[in-house]
C-alpha cells in the first residue's frame, strides 16, 4: 500500500519552505533562504521519486492493471450526507507521473536560481514564492476530487501572478501579472461553473465517484444529466466544455493564450518551471484526470478539445516563427507543445490500443517538460550573459557558452522530433494516434512539427552562430556551477527521456499499452524536420539578407503573424471599445451616482437625524421635563383612547 | 350654602390662586411668600377634612421648615429686588399647552371615573390612634417604613453637609479652567 | 353644591398642573424647587381626600402623606445643598447655565 507520510510530505515540504520564507526570510534568513528551499525540495523529490518506484514497480500494478488508490481523504467542509469538499491525496499512473516532473523540474529551477538571481534584494521572497508555486501545483496534482483541484487551480493561478509581477518595478511586469491574472480567472469561471455542472449531475465531487456514475449509462445521475438539455446540448456537455474552458485558460489554448508571451516578464527560471514545464500543462492534466468523462460521455467535447489543441499548435508556431524575443519565441513554441497535448488527447479513445492518444499526450508532457525547461534555463543563461532578451543582441556565442550551447542544441534537438532524442519518441506516438483517428488534424501535426523544427533551429542559430558577438568588454563567465548543473542534468533527461516505455505505465485504463515503432511512419515527420532544420541553417547560419528579403516577400501574412495575428487588438477592441462603453460606463455611471447615491443619502439622512438628535441631547433639564410629559400625556392618551 | 362649604371654596380658591402667583411672580421673594400662603392654605383644607395632625405637620414642617429653608436659600444666592429672567415665550407657550392638555386629560378621567366607598365604619385619626399605628411591627403597621424614613433623613442630613462643604480653594481654580477648556473643545 | 371628593380631586389637579408648569417655565433653580413643592403637596392632598372619603376605615392615605412630607423635607434640603454648591461654582442659579453638567 502506498505511504500515506511519504505522498504527504510531498506538497508539504515546500509548503514548510513557503511558511518559513515568507514569514522570517527577509529577516532572518537573508542568506540561507535559498538554500533552505532547495534542500527542501530536495527531500520532496526523492520521496517523489520513491513513491513513484513503490508505486510502479512494488504495489501499484494490480494483475496488469495499475489501480488508483485514495491513501488519505479528510473531509473538510459536508454540504448535505454524502456530498462534501474532501482534502484527499489521489494516487494514480499521471499523479505519480505529474509528481516526478514537478519536483524534478522545480529542483532544477531551484538550484539553478541559486545562481541566476544571486544578489537580488528580495531573494528571500522568491524562494518563498517559489515554495508556494510548488506546493500549489504538487497539490492540484494530488487532488482527489474536483473542488479540491479547483482550490489548487486557484493557487497555482496566484502563485504565477506573484512570480510575473516579481520585478514589480517594471510597468511591462505589472501589466502582465496582471494580464495573466484577469485572462486565466476569466477561463477560471467557466471552469467553476463546469465543476458545479458537472457534481450537482454527479451529486459527489469525487474523481472516481464521479467518474463512475457519469461514465455508466444506465445510472440515474447520468440519465438525469443527459436529460436536461440547455440550448441543444446536455447538460453534462455543457459541464465538460466549461471544464475544458478552464483548461484552456490554464494551458494558454487558443484563444486564451494571450496571457503566455507576456508571462515572460517574469524571471527567466520561473518561466521554466511555471510558463513552460509544469503550470501550463495543467490544463492537460485536468482533461486527463476527466478523460474517461470526455472520452465515453461527450465525444463531442473531446473533438472541440482536439480542434482548439491543433489550431493552438500551428497558429503559435507560426508566430514563433516570427519573434525576436528569445523568450517570446520559446513562451509560443510551449503553446504549440501543449496544443500537441491538448489534441493527442482529443484524438484518444478510451481503453485498450485506441487510447494510444492519451499515453502519448502524457509521454510529450514529461519529455516536454524536460526539454523545455532546459531551453529556457540554456536561454535564462543567455540572457544573464548578454543582458539582452533579443535576438539581434546575440549571436556568435557557442564558444563563450559551450555547455549552454550543447545543452541547448540538445533541447533543440529534441523538440524538433530528431531521433533518438526525447520529443522524437513522444511526437511520433501522437501524430500516430492523430493517423489512426483524425487525418485533417494529423496533417496540420505534421505542418506543424516542421515549423517547429525551423523556428527552434531559427532561434539556436541566431543565439549562437550568425554574426560574431560583439563582447562588451567584460570578462564574464557562463554562470557558475549551480547554474550548469541543471542544464548538465535536464539535457541528459532531454536525450534519454524518450526511451522509457512509457505505455508500460501510463494508459487511458491503466492497463500495459505495447508501442508499436514504425520505421516507415516516422520518415515523414522526420524528414520535414530535417527540411525545418536545414532551412533554418541556410537562412542564418551566417549573416546576411535572406530572412529579411524573405520576410518582405511574404508581405502581409508575416506582418500579421509578426503582430501575433492581431489577436491581442481583437481583445482590446472588445474590452476597451466594446465592454467598457457599452457595459463598464454605464455600470459606473450607475454605480457612482445610484449606488452611492443611495449611500450617500443614507449617511445624509442619518446625519441630518443625529443633528436633530444631538439638538435634543441639549443638557437642560426644562426641556428633557417638556419631553418627558409630552411622552407621558401621549402615552396615557394613546392607552386611554385608542388601545383599550 | 353652609358655612363649612363656604369655607372649602375660599381655601380651594386661596391655594389656586397663591399657587399660580407663586409660579408667575418675578420676584423671587414674592414667590416664596405666594408658596408659603398655599401651604398655609392647604393645611386649611386638612383642617377642614378634619384630619389636624396632618394639618399640623404641614404647617410645622413645610411652612415653619422648608420655606425658611428656601428664603434662607434666596437670602444666600440672590441680590434682594432683582427681578427673575424672564423665560422664552415659545417655552411658555408650549409648556402651557402640554399643561393644559394634561389637566384636560386628568380632569376628564376623573370625572368619568366612579370612585367606591367603603361602607366600614370610621375610625379617627387621633394622634393616639396614628402613634399605635406608626410603631406597630405586626399587620398593617409602619415600624419598619417609620425606620426607614429616619435613615433617610439621616443620609439627606449628611449628605447636604458633604455636598455643601466649602471645597479647598486650591482645587477651585484648577477645576473652573478645566471646565472652560472642555467646553472650548465640545 | 356640597364640596366632595371630585371637588377636592380638582383641587389637587389643578395645583398639580400649576407646580408642573412653573418646573416647566422657571428659570430659577429655587423657583423650580417650590414648583416641585407643590406638586408633591397636591399628591398629598389626593391620599388625604381618598383617605377620607373612599377609605376611613383605615390610614394609609395619612401614612402615605406624613411620609412623602418627610421625603419632600430630605429632598429641599439636598436640593438647597446642590443648588448652593452650583451657586458656587457658577456664581449663578440659572437653570440654562447648569447645561454644561451634561458634560
Amino acid at each position: 500500500m502506498p505511504n500515506v507520510t511519504a505522498i504527504a510530505l510531498i506538497p508539504l515540504l515546500p509548503l514548510a519552505g513557503f511558511l518559513l520564507l515568507g514569514l522570517f526570510g527577509r529577516k532572518y534568513l537573508k542568506n540561507s533562504s535559498g538554500l533552505i528551499g532547495t534542500v527542501l525540495l530536495l527531500a520532496s523529490t526523492i520521496l517523489a521519486l520513491y513513491t513513484a518506484y513503490e508505486y510502479f514497480f512494488v504495489y501499484g500494478n494490480v494483475g496488469g492493471v495499475y489501480q488508483k488508490f485514495v491513501p488519505l481523504q479528510l473531509t473538510w467542509l459536508e454540504f448535505s450526507p454524502g456530498v462534501s469538499i474532501d482534502m484527499g491525496l489521489i494516487i494514480d499512473p499521471i499523479s505519480v507521473m505529474m509528481l516526478v516532473v514537478v519536483t524534478f523540474i522545480s529542483l532544477m529551477v531551484h538550484i539553478y536560481s541559486l545562481g541566476y538571481l544571486k544578489g537580488e534584494e528580495r531573494f528571500p521572497t522568491y524562494f518563498s514564492y517559489l515554495g508556494l508555486f510548488t506546493f500549489s501545483m504538487l497539490g492540484l496534482v494530488l487532488a482527489s476530487n474536483i473542488f479540491q483541484i479547483y482550490i489548487f487551480w486557484e493557487l497555482v493561478g496566484v502563485s504565477s501572478f506573484l512570480l510575473i509581477g516579481y520585478y514589480y518595478d517594471k510597468p511591462s511586469a505589472v501589466a502582465a501579472c496582471k494580464k495573466a491574472f484577469i485572462v486565466t480567472r476569466f477561463a477560471d469561471l467557466g471552469f467553476l461553473i463546469g465543476i458545479l455542472i458537472l457534481s450537482f449531475s454527479g451529486g459527489t465531487l469525487d474523481f472516481s465517484t464521479l467518474i463512475e456514475r457519469l461514465t455508466s449509462p444506465e445510472s440515474n445521475a447520468f440519465k438525469t444529466a443527459a436529460a436536461s438539455t440547455f440550448l441543444g446540448a446536455s447538460a453534462l456537455t455543457w459541464g465538460a466544455a466549461l471544464v475544458f474552458i478552464g483548461g484552456a485558460g490554464k494551458s494558454a489554448m487558443f484563444p486564451l493564450h494571450i496571457w503566455l508571451p507576456d508571462a515572460m516578464e517574469g524571471p527567466t527560471p520561473v518561466s521554466a518551471l511555471i510558463h513552460a514545464a509544469t503550470m501550463v500543462v495543467a490544463g492537460v492534466y485536468l482533461v486527463a484526470r476527466l478523460f474517461p468523462i470526455f472520452s465515453i460521455t461527450v465525444p463531442g467535447v473531446l473533438e472541440i478539445i482536439g480542434w482548439v489543441g491543433a489550431i493552438s499548435a500551428i497558429i503559435a508556431a507560426i508566430i514563433a516563427c516570427t519573434q525576436t524575443d528569445i523568450k517570446r519565441v520559446l513562451a509560443y513554441s510551449t503553446m504549440s507543445q501543449i496544443g500537441y497535448m491538448m489534441f493527442a488527447l482529443g484524438v484518444s479513445n478510451y481503453g485498450g490500443e485506441a487510447g494510444l492518444g492519451y499515453t502519448a499526450s502524457m509521454f510529450h508532457l514529461f519529455t516536454h517538460a524536460m526539454f523545455k525547461a532546459l531551453l529556457f534555463l540554456g536561454a535564462g543563461a543567455v540572457i544573464h550573459y548578454v543582458h539582452s532578451n533579443d535576438m539581434k543582441d546575440m549571436g556568435g556565442l557557442r564558444k563563450l557558452l559551450p555547455i549552454t550551447h550543447i545543452t541547448f542544441l540538445i533541447a533543440c534537438l529534441a523538440i524538433a522530433g530528431v531521433p533518438p532524442f526525447a520529443g522524437f519518441f513522444s511526437k511520433e506516438e501522437i501524430l500516430l494516434a492523430a493517423f489512426q483517428n483524425n487525418m485533417a488534424i494529423y496533417y496540420i501535426a505534421l505542418i506543424t512539427s516542421g515549423i517547429t523544427a525551423f523556428y527552434m533551429f531559427r532561434l539556436y542559430f541566431n543565439i549562437f552562430w550568425n554574426k560574431p558577438h560583439h563582447a562588451h568588454g567584460e570578462n564574464k563567465s557562463e554562470g557558475g556551477f549551480v547554474m550548469m548543473l541543471p542544464l548538465i542534468l535536464l539535457a541528459i533527461s532531454a536525450a534519454a527521456a524518450g526511451f522509457i516505455p512509457f505505455g508500460e505505465f501510463v494508459s487511458s485504463d491503466g492497463r500495459l499499452l505495447e508501442s508499436h515503432f514504425h520505421l516507415s511512419f516516422s520518415i515523414a515527420p522526420v524528414a520535414l524536420a530535417v527540411v525545418g532544420i536545414f532551412t533554418a541553417l541556410w537562412l542564418y547560419k551566417k549573416e546576411n539578407d535572406k530572412p529579411a528579403k524573405f520576410a518582405s516577400s511574404m508581405g502581409g501574412a508575416y506582418k500579421a503573424a509578426y503582430n501575433k495575428f492581431y489577436i491581442d487588438e481583437v481583445y482590446l477592441f472588445i474590452t476597451k471599445k466594446v465592454l467598457f462603453n457599452l457595459i463598464g460606463r454605464p455600470a459606473a455611471w450607475f454605480d457612482k451616482n445610484v449606488v452611492d447615491g443611495l449611500m450617500n443619502l443614507i449617511g445624509t439622512i442619518t446625519e441630518y437625524i443625529s443633528e436633530g438628535i444631538k439638538k435634543i441631547q441639549s443638557g437642560r433639564v426644562q426641556q428633557y421635563a417638556i419631553y418627558f410629559l409630552g411622552g407621558v400625556i401621549f402615552l396615557a392618551a394613546l392607552f386611554i383612547y385608542l388601545l383599550k | 350654602m353652609n358655612g363649612s362649604t363656604i369655607i372649602f371654596y375660599l381655601l380651594a380658591a386661596m391655594a389656586l390662586v397663591f399657587a399660580a402667583l407663586s409660579v408667575t411672580t418675578r420676584q423671587i421673594f414674592r414667590a416664596a411668600i405666594y408658596l408659603l400662603f398655599t401651604l398655609i392654605s392647604i393645611a386649611g383644607i386638612y383642617f377642614w377634612l378634619q384630619y389636624e395632625f396632618i394639618a399640623a405637620v404641614q404647617i410645622v414642617v413645610y411652612v415653619g421648615g422648608i420655606v425658611v429653608l428656601i428664603i434662607f436659600s434666596i437670602f444666600l444666592t440672590q441680590q434682594t429686588g432683582e427681578k427673575l429672567p424672564k423665560q422664552k415665550t415659545d417655552r411658555k407657550i408650549f409648556a402651557g399647552l402640554a399643561v393644559f392638555a394634561g389637566f384636560a386629560l386628568t380632569i376628564l378621567q376623573i370625572y368619568q371615573h366612579t370612585f367606591f366607598e367603603t361602607d366600614e365604619s370610621a375610625i379617627t385619626p387621633t394622634v393616639q390612634n396614628i402613634g399605635t399605628k406608626m410603631l406597630t411591627v405586626d399587620n398593617g403597621g409602619y415600624a419598619l417604613p417609620f425606620e426607614v424614613i429616619s435613615m433617610l433623613l439621616l443620609a439627606a442630613m449628611i449628605g447636604c453637609i458633604v455636598i455643601a462643604l466649602r471645597e479647598k480653594k486650591n482645587i477651585e481654580p484648577q477645576r473652573q479652567e478645566d471646565r472652560e477648556e472642555h467646553k472650548r473643545i465640545v | 353644591m356640597e364640596p366632595g371628593l371630585y371637588h377636592i380631586l380638582f383641587l389637587s389637579t389643578a395645583l398639580f398642573f400649576i407646580g408642573v408648569y412653573g418646573f416647566l417655565t422657571r428659570r430659577n433653580l429655587i423657583t423650580m424647587l417650590m414648583s416641585i413643592e407643590l406638586i408633591l403637596n397636591s399628591v398629598n392632598l389626593n391620599f388625604i381626600a381618598f383617605n377620607k372619603y373612599l377609605w376611613p376605615n383605615q390610614m394609609d392615605g395619612l401614612f402615605f402623606s406624613l411620609f412623602i412630607i418627610a421625603i419632600a423635607a430630605a429632598e429641599a434640603a439636598v436640593a438647597i445643598a446642590i443648588i448652593i454648591n452650583l451657586y458656587r461654582s457658577h456664581n449663578s442659579i440659572d437653570v440654562e447655565n447648569a447645561e454644561d453638567l451634561k458634560y
